[in-house]
């Protein structure tokens, strides 16, 4: 009989080798994969230790009942020991709505917090076109977050029902006819104004009607006379609107339909209330006067090259803070004696202005990074200008600049703080210059920075990772 | 420097071309509110609360102004400014009054076209170190670090100061109060310098206040007072008479719980006139007659808004000092109301 051995069945793998596997491998290969490299490791882990040693009895001892930051101390001395330190949250407790909302009227709240939450609506259909999936846990969300604030904040009953009814109603459009939403999100601007500054209702909504009047001039006049010169005549129609005709007949419908909100001035406005004001709005129209610019700087109309370079050129080439006091101080000069030109507004329109400056440089890059044969072949299909940017060109010159636009855009944000040289009241300085003022608070000094810091981290970081979520769903190229 | 030039000069051109319109008394009342410059935040002298209400020592004034003009002393609308934007706040018309802690100084006076129409606090700049640091007086800093705004007067008093006495420093300079304040705590430098009033606040909100000490040099004459634009005078005597009349009620002892009762009562010709009882003394400048009546109503005479904001019993417990009345060592001194 022919006698072999042989295996019947495979023999389990081994584990491999103590060095090779787990937390041991990560650690050589990560950590310890050269002497340079573990020395490295020794000295960063000694600091991090050094300052948790440091800093974590401060955070251990926190208080956050009390009335002084003098109580604080004394709290954290009888429960912590003599000598001990403590952060002392007791004044963001009893602060921290001047760091949201500045001077804005308490029972006014109900109104920043609803615009906040609309914000969102009116930017889901922007910030995720047609994905009803992601759409619907975002308008969720907001209706959930709209709900609890706004019964904290102690919200009339007629405006919460109306809130929560809107935001229901636009979350059941989002899932029915997604596009539909982008009607909200043009008219929010006016709702957004309407219910920060207040006053009557019939304001925004003139002011909206005179884009309607560009628009139905453009329409009607563009067979007759062209398309630029339509919509020249529409816009020269509509500046009319707004200078001559907004005023009475914003008056007389006040008059016959009386219907508002309290008015509430620009001076009330503070902490990030102001910030996210000034950021979004920015951000808003930065983007489109960027895109515009960038377009203009690559024409070869000699006017419109030489306006765009110049703007791009000038308003890159100074620094914020000196636009912020052009439009704090020097611009008070130039206007006649007693007009009052808000100062809110004259700070957003020149973050934007210098945010629109950065941006067209950025998106710029973007469109020479194409190559020059996607110009070809739009020209090929014999598309005009405007479609062929639209459909081809911009598409794809926008997706390349995303993570420098995201970038430009939580620089304007972080900016705003900027605003506190012109004696507005920023979360950062502002509002901690005016606690830290109160005899109760002063001294203190790592906590105002602390709390500020974090929030503008999570919007921070929150921008930043839907760039990246964008990034990843537009992603064509399969490399 | 030459900034400074350029917006002085700036201001007093559109001043001129503003000149041919109405006064800022004639504006103030058409608006039906004040709006006054004031500081975005010094402890004890101008900074809002917890619910946005504003006080403070120059607050009060504020208060007192609107009082006497418009007779509501709440009819007042704070603009915060900061030291590069207060006195283009003012040339420019955003403000009708600066009641800021600012300097009355020549420079201020003639060259930025600005007119400090009184003096509300007579300050002067100090020294405060560590008891243990066994010092004195401020001429035995020889070789100190000294923590020192950047960009401040304080900062060029202060060299001229150690150059005098022919002593060396080390500074070390902060971007703020608080910095400074943890600077100095941190033992970083030896000795903190700002305004004596500064000192006194920070020394109260100090973990160990009775550690450190507040040298008696004071190195620099720091009159603080309310600006009003340079050439509307009539607007000018409005707020100094209206500062005037809470030190004459001082004087007289006349307080915001009496006033009424003396208006009624007094056989004094002078305060008969400071209350509008007889001698149409507000008429004269375009006031009601009750005008300051008014004022002292509301905010109390000066030694009542010294007490309440920045005085001993306060937290800050600033001795009156320089500020007391004439009557008392002070220089507090108002001209006959008559």
């Amino acid at each position: 009989m022919d006698q072999h051995f042989s295996r019947s069945e495979m023999l389990p793998p081994l584990a491999p080798p103590i060095t090779e596997r787990g937390a041991v491998k990560w650690m050589r290969e990560n950590l310890f994969s050269s002497p340079l490299n573990a020395i490295l490791t020794l000295l960063g882990l000694a600091a991090i230790y050094a300052l948790v040693a440091a800093s974590l009895p401060w955070w251990l001892n926190s208080v956050w009942n009390a009335e002084s930051l003098g109580q604080c101390r004394a709290i954290v001395a009888e429960t912590a020991g003599e000598g001990a330190t403590g952060a002392c949250w007791a004044m963001i407790r009893e602060r921290w709505h001047q760091f949201l909302f500045g001077f804005y009227p308490p029972d006014q709240w109900w109104r920043p917090i609803l615009a906040l939450g609309l914000l969102f609506v009116a930017l889901a259909p922007v910030l995720f076109a047609g994905q009803k999936r992601n759409m619907a846990f975002l308008l969720g969300g907001i209706a959930v977050y709209l709900v609890v604030t706004l019964t904290l904040a102690e919200t009339p009953a007629a405006a919460f029902a109306l809130a929560v009814a809107l935001v229901l109603g636009l979350t059941a459009l989002s899932q029915v006819q997604p596009g539909r939403l982008l009607w909200f999100t043009a008219i929010y601007p006016a709702l957004c104004f309407w219910l920060l500054w207040g006053g009557t209702v019939w304001a925004p909504i003139v002011a909206m009607a005179g884009f309607v009047l560009l628009y139905l001039v453009f329409r009607f006049a563009a067979p007759v006379i062209g398309l630029t010169p339509a919509a020249g005549a529409g816009i020269v129609a509509a500046v009319l609107w707004w200078l001559y005709l907004q005023g009475p007949v914003s008056g007389l419908l006040q008059g016959a339909l009386p219907f508002g909100l309290r008015a509430i001035n620009s001076d009330l406005f503070g902490g990030f209330l102001l910030a996210i004001v000034i950021g979004v709005t920015g951000i808003a129209f930065s983007l489109p006067i960027g895109i515009l610019l960038a377009l203009g700087r690559q024409s070869d109309m000699l006017i419109v090259k030489t306006l765009s370079v110049g703007f791009i050129e000038f308003v890159r080439g100074v620094p914020l803070i000196t636009l912020l006091f052009t439009a704090s101080l020097l611009l008070q000069y130039f206007l006649p004696p007693g007009t009052n030109f808000d100062i809110i507004l004259r700070v957003i329109i020149l973050v934007t202005f210098f945010a629109a400056a950065y941006l067209a440089e950025v998106i710029r890059g973007g469109l020479a990074a194409l190559p020059r044969g996607q110009y070809e072949a739009a020209d090929a299909l014999g598309l005009d200008y405007w479609r062929a940017q639209r459909l081809i060109i911009l598409p794809q010159a926008l997706k390349v600049s995303i993570p420098a636009i995201v970038s430009t855009f939580i620089g304007l944000f972080k900016d705003t703080t900027l605003v506190a040289f012109v004696g507005l009241m920023d979360p950062l300085k502002g509002v901690t210059q005016i606690v830290r003022a109160d005899i109760d608070w002063k001294g203190i000094y790592w906590e105002p920075y602390i709390f500020v810091g974090a929030i503008f981290f999570i919007i921070c970081f929150g921008m930043s990772r839907y760039s990246m979520y964008l990034e990843k769903k537009l992603k064509t190229d399969h490399r | 420097m030459k900034k400074t030039v350029f917006f002085g000069a700036l201001a007093a051109s559109t001043l001129v071309a503003g000149l041919a319109g109405a006064g800022t008394l004639d504006d103030v009342k058409a608006r039906g509110e004040l709006i006054c410059g004031s500081n975005t935040g010094l402890t004890g002298f101008g900074a809002p609360d917890a619910s946005g209400n504003w006080t403070g020592f120059d607050v009060d004034l504020c208060r007192a102004i609107a009082a006497a003009v418009l007779g509501d002393p709440t009819k007042v609308k704070f603009l915060p400014t900061t030291g590069e934007t207060r006195f283009t706040a003012l040339q420019s018309g955003e403000v009708d009054v600066l009641v800021r802690n600012s300097t009355w100084s020549f420079s201020r006076d003639s060259e930025l076209a600005l007119d400090f129409v009184a003096v509300n606090y007579y300050d002067g700049q100090g020294f405060m170190v560590k008891k243990d640091l066994g010092v004195s007086s401020a001429k035995e800093l020889d070789g100190a670090t000294v923590c020192i705004q950047t960009g401040t007067t304080t900062e060029l008093n202060l060299a001229d100061f150690f150059k005098q006495n022919n002593i060396s420093y080390q500074p070390v300079t902060v971007a703020d109060d608080s910095e400074a304040q943890r600077q100095y705590l941190a033992g970083a430098c030896d000795a903190y310098t700002t305004d004596a009033s500064g000192l006194a606040a920070s020394r109260a909100t100090m973990p160990d206040a009775d550690t450190h000490i507040i040298l008696p040099e004071i190195i620099s004459k720091e009159p603080l007072g309310p600006a009003v634009r340079h050439g509307d005078n009539q607007w000018g005597d409005v707020v100094r008479w209206t500062f005037f009349a809470l030190l004459v009620a001082e004087e007289k002892g006349v307080t915001s719980a009496n006033v009424e009762e003396v208006a009624t009562s007094t056989t004094d010709e002078e305060v008969k006139r400071l209350l509008g009882v007889s001698g149409e003394m507000g008429a004269k400048m375009g006031l009601d007659n009750d005008a300051f009546k008014r004022a002292i109503a509301a905010v109390g005479n000066y030694g009542e808004v010294y007490a309440r904001n920045i005085g001993e019993g306060t937290t800050i417990n600033l001795a009156r000092g320089l500020n007391a009345l004439w009557t008392q060592g002070g220089l507090q001194y108002a001209p006959p109301f008559r």
